[in-house]
């Protein structure tokens, strides 16, 4: 297929895995961490771990938006749904994430909640307005790319009156969470980022430099595509060896320095940064999330129908945290594929094919057997 | 002399007309709808019995029974209909455990409100379908909900068939050594519903492969291959079946990415939608394990029927404590295919 089969040429791919195996210094580890949910999904996909020399090591990074959804702001979907009676609109893989009382929004569903899964925020206008006398509530999750389209969404209902509209907005930032891992206390196991692709579209190339210049990290922004990947890798290995740290761009046929100026208008217009924000697995993280301006207070549900969040901490057993974090892998976490697996999730990691656990149950459990 | 005068049925309004309660009640509206729709279109000696059962002659031989309900949605999609869809559905079930599929039941739950002009196309595509594959609806049931109950037309079929000679095919019966065959591209059916309903386009449209396989496996069973298992890899796609198959004989498998064929605009389909085609259902393609030795042969046989023209030996069996079903990717990797996790598409047969 045109523009597909090009980016995953098994040849080509033999010739860049020679040079990272010829370039890498088989007597130290890079330990690399690619940040995005879309590079873990294709490493695993394609198992281009295979391809890669024993002192190069992936990790996978929080950047799956499922992920990183707290239960605390499931449960405020699920509240909005069962108590509220409203429509609740939302992502497909967000259904599935664990709540509180052993719920998900898929098990809300068959509670009798009107849950809808949509494919795109115009699905959600349509919803609102073929139902006028019903409320319609869009659980707005995702990093950078899924940021914009919600922005069009809001000023659209605003524009066009749509009073039964809003939104749960749970619009996370990428450079936030880069920063949280890398700011932890005694520094951080990680010697380069494979940076976003998408979201880099949007963010451009620009927001990551502090981690070049401040922490010492060379980043690579790469395309979702495995010889993207592997290409990213291989200036990764480059960068390391030099000495360098800098951000560089694999992706250039999307990615420019400034990224979409029209879209980061757009949610600069629509949308304020959070004081503060949970994440699943990094806790806590100051400015690092969006909510929407005073300007369209209206739309926001947590104003509209009084619902708080209320933190609620993890199961006890479950390691996502650590495992967004870099800090340990899948299969070391005590309940990863005995009573967490992709059918009964209990972390969130389990949830979405991006995230590391589910990734590596459905595609890299036969390393373990080795 | 009687002055009863001779009853007047006024026929079915078929272009304009429409299912309501009483088609369902057991009365003459019921009885004129399956006389003329149902027995018209399907029309052979053991319906026209009449009774509440078919009388069938005695077999020879094991017999074989599956069952299936089509909810699908849309109900007319590029390649077929729901119609079509649950004859071939229910001939490929029992076909595949290596019977001659001989009589099938068809069991109608209907939405008050359809149109009974598309209740007459998706009947007479069952007949059609039925007649082509030689296998005939011998009875059936007709039930109606209220409007909101239903979506439009639930079909479940029935078929019966006799087991040949000698053949013994079960999904425990895959041993390491042996080579797995497809039978054509994956991810037509799914793909062609799904783009129908997200309303997607392509230059070339995604028809559903849908088709009775029965003379295809005949053709195979002739060839005297040493078969072990064979299965239609429907819903769940290629990626579930195989490890249906590699639970039930406790064994793994190898697949090879390259040998399994994908059509264009399927690929392009599943691209856009982020859907892998090894987990999008087929509903004319099958799969075959088989002794290693008879493999080429088997793949002749199989080339030479115009539903297999593509086929392809896929993989082999392994022996795996852990059941695993991994792949030798296109980029030179390795992974494991694993079980469909949820749901990835609902509605699609």
């Amino acid at each position: 297929m045109k523009y597909v089969d090009e980016f995953r040429d098994g040849e080509l791919a033999k010739n860049i895995a020679a040079n990272i195996a010829r370039e890498a210094a088989p007597n130290r580890t890079y330990r690399l961490m690619e940040f995005c949910g879309g590079h873990t999904h294709a490493i695993s996909r394609y198992g281009l771990v295979d391809l890669l020399p024993a002192s190069v090591r992936m990790i996978h990074g929080p950047g799956c938006p499922v992920c990183v959804l707290p239960i605390g702001r499931v449960d405020q979907a699920i509240r909005l749904a069962r108590e509220q009676g409203v429509i609740l609109c939302t992502y497909a893989d967000t259904v599935r994430v664990p709540a509180s009382d052993n719920l998900s929004l898929m098990r809300a569903k068959a509670k009798g909640a009107d849950v809808r899964m949509i494919y795109s925020t115009q699905d959600a206008l349509k919803i609102a307005r073929d139902n006028p006398e019903r409320e319609v509530v869009f659980l707005a999750i995702g990093f950078e790319t899924t940021t914009p389209p919600t922005a069009v969404a809001v000023k659209q209902a605003a524009a066009e009156g749509l009073k039964n509209f809003s939104i749960l907005c749970d619009h996370v930032l990428t450079p936030a969470a880069m920063h949280a891992i890398l700011a932890v206390e005694g520094g951080v196991a990680l010697d380069g980022f494979v940076g976003p692709a998408h979201v880099s579209t949007v963010i451009g190339s620009k927001p990551y430099e502090p981690f070049a210049d401040d922490y010492g990290k060379p980043v690579v922004i790469a395309g979702f595509e495995p010889l993207d990947v592997m290409q990213a890798i291989l200036m990764l290995v480059r960068q390391i060896n030099e000495g360098r740290a800098a951000v560089e761009n694999e992706f250039t046929r999307a990615v420019t320095r400034e990224g979409n100026l029209k879209a980061q208008e757009l949610v600069a217009e629509v949308f304020e940064v959070r004081d503060t924000f949970e994440w699943r697995g990094l806790g806590s993280v100051p400015h690092s999330a969006l909510k929407l301006r005073p300007k369209y207070a209206a739309f926001d549900a947590e104003l509209k129908f009084n619902v708080d969040y209320v933190a609620v901490p993890d199961n006890k057993a479950c390691e996502c945290a650590a495992i967004l974090r870099g800090q340990k892998r899948p299969q070391e976490c005590k309940i990863f594929g005995t009573v967490c697996t992709p059918e009964n999730p209990v972390g969130s990691c389990m949830v979405s094919s991006e995230g590391a656990c589910a990734a590596h149950y459905s595609y890299g459990r036969f390393r373990e057997t080795a | 002399m009687s002055t009863i005068k001779p009853n007047y049925t006024r026929p079915l309004d078929i272009k304009n007309g429409r299912v309501d309660m009483s088609h369902g009640s057991g009365g003459r509206a019921m009885a004129q709808l399956i006389s003329e729709l149902f027995a018209a279109a399907f029309d052979n000696e053991y319906l026209a019995q009449g009774n509440d059962g078919a009388t069938l002659p005695a077999a020879n031989g094991r017999l074989v029974m599956a069952t299936d309900s089509h909810v699908v949605s849309p109900l007319f999609f590029a390649g077929g209909d729901i119609g079509c869809l649950s004859v071939h559905g229910t001939i490929n079930d029992v076909a595949v455990m290596g019977a001659q599929p001989l009589y099938l039941s068809a069991s109608f739950i209907l939405e008050e409100g359809f149109l009974l002009a598309d209740l007459k196309r998706i009947v007479e595509s069952m007949a059609l379908a039925s007649r082509e594959a030689g296998v005939p609806v011998v009875t059936g049931d007709t039930k109606v909900v209220e409007q909101g109950k239903g979506d439009g037309v639930f079909i479940t079929t029935t078929g019966v068939g006799v087991v040949r000679e000698g053949v013994n095919l079960s999904g425990d019966q895959a041993k390491p050594g042996d080579k797995i065959l497809l039978s054509g591209t994956i991810g037509d059916h799914g793909m062609a519903i799904l783009s129908q309903r997200e309303g997607l386009t392509f230059s070339a449209p995604i028809v559903s492969d849908t088709a009775a396989l029965h003379d295809l496996i005949a053709a195979m069973l002739d060839s005297g291959a040493q078969l072990r298992v064979l299965r239609d890899p429907t819903r769940g796609g290629l990626a579930t079946t195989l490890n249906e198959i590699a639970k039930q004989s406790g064994v793994g498998m190898m697949l090879h990415e390259s040998a399994i064929a994908v059509n264009q605009p399927v690929e392009a389909a599943c691209e856009f939608l982020g859907l892998d085609p090894l987990y999008v259902a087929n509903e004319g393609k099958l799969i075959a394990i088989c002794a290693p030795a008879d493999a080429q042969t088997l793949l002749e046989v199989m080339r030479a029927h115009p539903l297999a023209r593509e086929a392809a030996i896929i993989g082999e069996v392994q022996e795996d404590a852990h059941g695993f079903v991994q792949m030798t990717t296109k980029l030179g990797g390795r992974r494991v295919v694993d079980w469909l996790a949820g749901e990835q598409l609902p509605r699609i047969c």
